[in-house]
């Protein structure tokens, strides 16, 4: 409990104090997994929205596989990326290796099957009644998928904080993809694997409570938005 | 609700681009990548030195520390530009299959055995062949690295000259960096092989005093070596070349030479650029 402690003392001291190493690394955690979570729900909000309106032949097994990827380990596909990027990889010449943009890419891949797989659940679980009506009163198609999004916004927003969860806290394609490199693409779940590596627990305490802290605020404003659309 | 989306969609967007673009700007002959070992990171020299170099050279340095293995892999590659690394009979292989070049010895540090201050097998001031020999027979607990790091090879290495192969519940493998090994040993009260860096760094957590120290054979030699442009696309030769001849100037070694002495007392590495293995 003590270690707990000396790290919660260890946290405030270093944010209060306005440690500029700290602060660069929660901005760089927050911005390379903000950014992997918009991309994804770009890419994955219309791809969940396809998969669940269009009937095709081999729909159930394209589903399967996004929600296979929602439990894709985030070190298998750092792996992954790290082979394509490598100088000798083929995406080698794009020169994105140990680059928060690397990061960005992994964490992307991590994040669009859950932000898909959510919402191919999310709009499924809408009557399909819904949608006939709204055509029905004279909406365009997509008026009709828009209104339909609108209605399934409470597991939407709930795909939105599952991606963003998912990505804030792994640690495995972080590390292969960026090289946790000091200034560059260390961030709070890289920098509490070095801290604890080096038997700094109080440092690596820290920077948990630290990384927790923010996820819960980021969770809490979209939980509010959340709850405050089921009115 | 969608509103209110848009508009925190729109605050956040500018926040978020720096991520993305950040690193474009950095062209490829600006780039080094140097592929070392994490024991070398964790010592905090590099954190020292690297800014040096960015500094005098206008180059950006991209430290990659991984496992040797891991390290020497890389650059065989050519996914690296310059390798610091400290498992000479490796590095030396590497050198005559001709993936490394210009292999030049940078500094060294040594490693001590330490163990529980009560010492079971009885091993404080022997020799390391001798004291090795000694926990093994009385089958006194011991941690190994386990991780084929430098750390590791030289265990290996010192338990073949003892003519010991070490096995059983004893010998404890934790697969884990120094950090997390001198802590098992701790709980233990186990031996184990340590460099001296990270032990004095770990002085105040754990509890083993050194038993057997300074031999020709517990010399953890540091040496820096230039990746072969032929290992892969896009080596940066003049940039790996550059950073190593930075290790092994004069000013450099002066800095290497008296890093660590404010905060342990003494200084963490001996620097020895200039000369052979044969003469230490």
């Amino acid at each position: 409990m003590r270690l707990i402690t000396e790290g919660l003392f260890e946290a405030v001291r270093l944010l209060v104090t306005g440690d500029a190493e700290v602060w660069q690394i929660t901005l760089l955690s927050l911005q390379v997994s903000g950014t992997a979570t918009l991309l994804s729900l770009g890419a994955g909000v219309p791809l969940g929205t396809a998969l669940a309106l269009t009937r095709f032949p081999g729909r159930a097994l394209a589903i399967s596989l996004v929600n296979t990827g929602m439990g894709l380990p985030p070190v298998v596909v750092g792996l992954f990326v790290t082979i394509f990027l490598w100088r000798n990889g083929a995406l080698g010449f794009l020169e994105l290796l140990y680059t928060p943009t690397a990061m960005v890419l992994a964490q992307l891949v991590i994040a669009a099957p859950i932000v898909t797989g959510l919402t191919v659940a999310a709009i499924q679980q809408v009557p399909e009644k819904f949608r006939l009506q709204m055509l029905a009163l004279g909406a365009s198609r997509v008026q009709a998928v828009w209104m339909l999004l609108r209605e399934a916004r409470l597991p939407m927003l709930a795909a939105l904080m599952a991606g963003f969860g998912g990505v804030i806290s792994e640690v495995g394609a972080s590390m292969m993809v960026g090289g946790n490199i000091k200034g560059a693409t260390r961030v709070l779940t890289t920098a509490t694997v070095l801290e604890t590596g080096k038997g700094n627990f109080d440092v690596a305490i820290a920077l948990s409570l630290i990384l927790l802290s923010i996820t819960f605020l980021v969770n809490w404003a979209l939980t509010w938005i959340q709850q405050r659309a089921r009115a | 609700m969608t509103r209110r989306l848009l508009l925190a969609a729109a605050v956040l967007a500018p926040l978020l681009a720096p991520a993305l673009i950040g690193d474009a700007a950095v062209g490829q002959a600006r780039v080094v990548i140097l592929s070392t070992t994490t024991s070398t990171q964790d010592s905090g020299l590099l954190d020292v030195l690297v800014p040096m170099f960015e500094r005098r050279t206008g180059l950006t340095v991209k430290t990659i520390s991984v496992g040797t293995g891991q390290a020497l892999a890389l650059a065989a590659r050519g996914e690296a530009d310059v390798t610091l690394a400290h498992a000479p009979s490796l590095e030396r292989t590497y050198v005559e299959e001709g993936k490394m070049r210009n292999r030049r010895l940078v500094m060294y540090n040594d490693f001590v055995l330490i163990g529980p201050a009560e010492d079971p097998a009885g091993i404080k001031g022997m020799k390391v062949a001798g004291a090795l020999a000694r926990i093994a027979e009385s089958r006194s607990r011991f941690v190994s690295r386990g991780d084929k790091s430098g750390t590791h090879t030289l265990e290996l290495g010192l338990w073949k000259q003892a003519g010991i192969e070490p096995k059983g519940a004893w010998y404890i493998e934790s697969g884990q960096g120094m950090g997390a090994t001198l802590g098992i040993a701790d709980d233990r009260r186990a031996y184990t092989i340590a460099d001296r860096g990270t032990w004095l760094a770990l002085q105040k957590r754990i509890a083993l005093p050194v038993l057997v120290e300074k031999e020709r054979l517990l010399l953890n030699v540091y040496s820096v070596m230039e990746v072969n442009p032929a290992n892969g696309p896009r080596v940066n030769a003049p940039g790996g070349a550059a950073f190593a001849d930075f290790m092994v100037s004069p000013e450099t070694q002066a800095v290497i030479g008296t890093f660590g002495a404010d905060k342990y007392g003494q200084p963490l590495f001996v620097p020895i650029a200039g000369k052979r293995d044969e003469d230490l």
